[in-house]
């Protein structure tokens, strides 16, 4: 109708409330109760009851279901839940879905979490029963296993095509040990890489060597959305979510990305358009990025789509301290998913209200405002935060 | 080994295999024709129901490899380091197959240097030809050798 629409979800709601358990290889409680922790953590965070939560969104590979956690914790009655697909993808997705939720009045106080116990759980590829039959047919029997080898194959024609080498991956996994080291929670917390440990690790899936890998954690964070009127009266500085997307482009197909006319240009692109064009911001604009990084190589995939460099500049873009504090993008400043935690990418959406709460232990001085992603290579999300 | 778990849309290309023949899904309404890889119900581009599996040649060039290490599932692991390929096809660069370099159709998966791996080599396609894999249903996955050995 002419001369209507909607009010968008700018600024409209803001992260109020973060928590979480403590990281380790092993952590002897159940999901379900690391789980709790880390819900009751970010409500007590934002002084808000969990009698008043009536939202709720998580990844569909959470194995806590909403029925489980809403009668463990005490919420109240339910009018919103839902949960996003693909793994790590789904990660900033969670928190536009409550955004998004909350401005159109469907619910008032939200809550994302993620529990996992993949440090001492299972490595998901080792079921050789759950092996989906697309795509998996078509790469499984020749010993394309896990998720490594799949991001390698990309990793490899990357290098190739763009004359990127592994010193460029090496400044990713530099950039997050650094900042682990900074973070007394990180598993990675006071042990140094070197590029000699680097370049004489050994292989997982050449071209990516143990460095490029992820750790294997168990833990759970949570989050608590609010709308930005709310969020006036919490207990702690607002983290606005300026603008948020998710990304799933035209004959993508997942972590496989083989079949299609550009394997090099992923999700992130097509997130990154959305996100940019609901934004009052640019990329020139971010202050500090939270980037999900399962594997370093996903980092300058992802700095090219969301566009903080030209396509194939990625690599380039890593050299001369540019991902430190004080670079030109200060990067996963907990340590991310290579030297924090791995849970699945949420403790980037913590770490960036942590930066614009001013609270970060690697902190980015008068830090406003921060890109924070989820998994390149797969159907992706990313937030636009600021305070 | 892991073998393939084959969905309606994927059949046609195994049983295919089986054969000894490398075919590819491609709408068949006229004046369409395009190929599509992984197979689907549908054409993306015309939307046409109508599906034909056209033969290849079986050359291609690689497109990228990886070596995988362990640790890995036990059949795999007993022959790592080896190589896994992505291969686009001579007459449809766009559709690529992911598969392994072997010296011979029944070698193993390391058998091929990692050194004589390189991006853009030319291959082409061969089938095991195990007798075990000859029984009824069995599934022979295509797989690659360097044109130049």
């Amino acid at each position: 109708m002419a001369g209507t629409r909607t009010a968008g979800l700018k600024d409209a709601t803001a992260i109020v409330g973060i928590g979480q358990t403590a990281f380790a290889k092993r952590l002897p409680e159940s999901e379900k109760a690391l789980a709790c922790r880390a819900v009751l953590a970010a409500l007590d965070d934002a002084g808000i009851s969990p009698a008043e939560v009536d939202a709720l969104a998580s990844y569909t590979m959470e194995e806590t279901d909403e029925v489980e956690l809403a009668k463990a914790v005490g919420f109240g009655d339910l009018s919103f839940f839902s949960k996003v697909g693909f793994g790590g993808g789904g990660s900033c997705a969670t928190v536009a879905h409550l955004a998004a939720a909350v401005a159109t009045g469907q619910a008032t106080v939200g809550v994302a979490w993620r529990s996992r116990k993949r440090g001492s759980g299972p490595r998901p590829w080792r079921n050789t029963a759950v092996q989906l039959p697309t795509p998996a047919q078509w790469t499984r029997p020749f010993g394309l296993l896990r998720p490594v080898d799949e991001i390698a194959m990309l990793t490899r024609r990357y290098l190739y095509e763009y004359g990127a080498t592994r010193d460029h991956l090496f400044n990713v996994a530099l950039a997050c040990r650094n900042r682990a080291n900074q973070n007394p929670a990180a598993i990675m917390y006071e042990r140094p890489l070197t590029r000699e440990m680097y370049m004489t690790s050994r292989w997982i899936s050449e071209p990516l060597c143990l460095f490029d890998n992820c750790l294997e954690t168990d833990g759970a964070l949570a989050c608590v959305v609010v709308s930005a009127e709310r969020a006036r009266d919490c207990r702690r500085r607002p983290v606005y979510v300026h603008s948020a997307a998710q990304g799933l482009p035209a004959q993508h197909h997942g972590m496989v990305n083989y079949w299609n006319d550009d394997p090099l240009t992923g999700p992130a692109w097509t997130a990154a358009r959305h996100l940019w064009k609901h934004a009052d911001l640019t990329p020139e604009d971010v202050d500090v990025a939270q980037i999900y990084d399962a594997f370093t190589s996903l980092v300058p995939l992802s700095l090219e789509g969301y566009g903080f460099c030209g396509r194939g500049e990625g690599g380039a873009f890593t050299e001369g301290g540019a991902l430190e504090i004080g670079g030109r993008l200060p990067l996963n400043t907990g340590g991310g998913g290579l030297s924090e935690a791995y849970v699945h990418g949420f403790n980037l959406v913590t770490e960036g209200v942590r930066q614009l709460r001013g609270t970060s232990t690697a902190q980015v001085p008068d830090a406003a405002t921060c890109l924070v992603t989820a998994g390149e290579g797969v159907p992706t999300s990313a937030l636009l935060l600021r305070n | 080994m892991l073998t393939p778990v084959v969905d309606d849309d994927g059949t046609p290309f195994w049983e295919y295999a089986a054969r000894g023949e490398l075919r590819v899904q491609a709408c068949a309404e006229p004046g369409c024709g395009e190929l599509r890889f992984p197979p689907r119900p549908c054409c993306p581009h015309c939307h046409s129901f109508a599906a034909e599996w056209r033969r290849m040649s079986g050359r291609g060039r690689i497109w990228s490899y990886v070596i995988p290490h362990p640790p890995l599932l036990p059949d795999y692991a007993a022959q790592a380091p080896y190589n896994v390929i992505v291969v686009e096809l001579a007459e449809a660069p766009r559709i690529r197959l992911v598969g392994n370099l072997v010296a011979g159709p029944d070698a193993r998966l390391d058998s091929v240097a990692r050194e004589r791996i390189r991006i853009g080599a030319r291959v082409q396609v061969v089938f095991p030809r195990e007798p075990k894999e000859l029984e009824e249903g069995a599934v022979r996955p295509p797989r690659w050798t360097l044109e130049r050995s």
